[in-house]
């Protein structure tokens, strides 16, 4: 088998929106034998701490259309994102990773994250990364 | 005829599911054995053939019976 394909997400956001595409391709990367990395970062920092996916809401204004989309959500049987990040790390190849600027900028403590965080990196470990990823987004 | 070692129904689940749960019990088999994977999503008709060739998985036959789409795949 060749050398597995890399995938490499900067996550931004923490929106409802976004962190629903964002844990569809990691799932769906780590079955296709890709090696998935998320960099959390700014705003994505809140979806990695504990409880964090669970309140995650629509953006601005559309925050008020939250609980409408999460029943469209569950009826459409499409799991919670706590569910899928549980299903992408069943993988074995999706890997978390911690902007530690953010951390201190935002003062978050290692505690507050969830404990499936692989590790708290800088710049320098994304580009390593990222380099030598087959594909990059930043989300 | 193919002779079918496991089943997997995902009708009714959308993307990621039906790939997320093939891949899961491709994991679990042995090489060789015979999957019969079930869909309704659309977008698995592309999606299913996609993740065989990324993961070495052989697709032996796709069917569409009404919106049910029928894979059949040898674990590699």
């Amino acid at each position: 088998m060749t050398e597995p394909k890399k995938l490499a997400i900067i996550v931004h956001s923490n929106t409802l929106d976004k962190l629903y595409p964002i844990l569809f391709l990691a799932s769906t990367g780590g079955a296709m034998d890709m090696e998935v990395n998320l960099f959390f970062t700014f705003w994505g920092m809140n979806a990695i701490k504990k409880g964090g996916l669970d309140s995650a809401a629509l953006p601005g204004l559309m925050r008020i259309g939250t609980g409408m989309m999460k029943r469209k959500i569950k009826n459409t049987k499409v799991p919670t994102l706590t569910k899928l990040l549980e299903m992408a790390r069943m993988t074995d190849q999706v890997k978390l990773y911690a902007c530690s600027t953010t951390m201190e900028l935002m003062d978050i403590s290692k505690d507050e994250l969830i404990p499936e965080v692989d590790g708290i990196v800088g710049a320098a470990s994304f580009l390593s990364i990222a380099q030598d990823a087959d594909v990059q987004l930043f989300i | 005829m193919v002779e079918v070692d496991i089943e997997v129904d995902s009708r009714g689940t959308f993307c990621p599911m039906p790939i997320v749960q093939i891949n899961k019990v491709a994991k679990n088999a042995s090489s060789g054995e015979i999957i019969r994977l079930m869909a309704t999503d659309p977008g698995s008709e592309r999606d299913v053939p996609a993740w065989t060739q990324k993961t070495g998985n052989e697709l032996i036959e796709t069917t569409q019976n009404g919106d049910t789409f029928e894979f059949l795949i040898r674990v590699k």
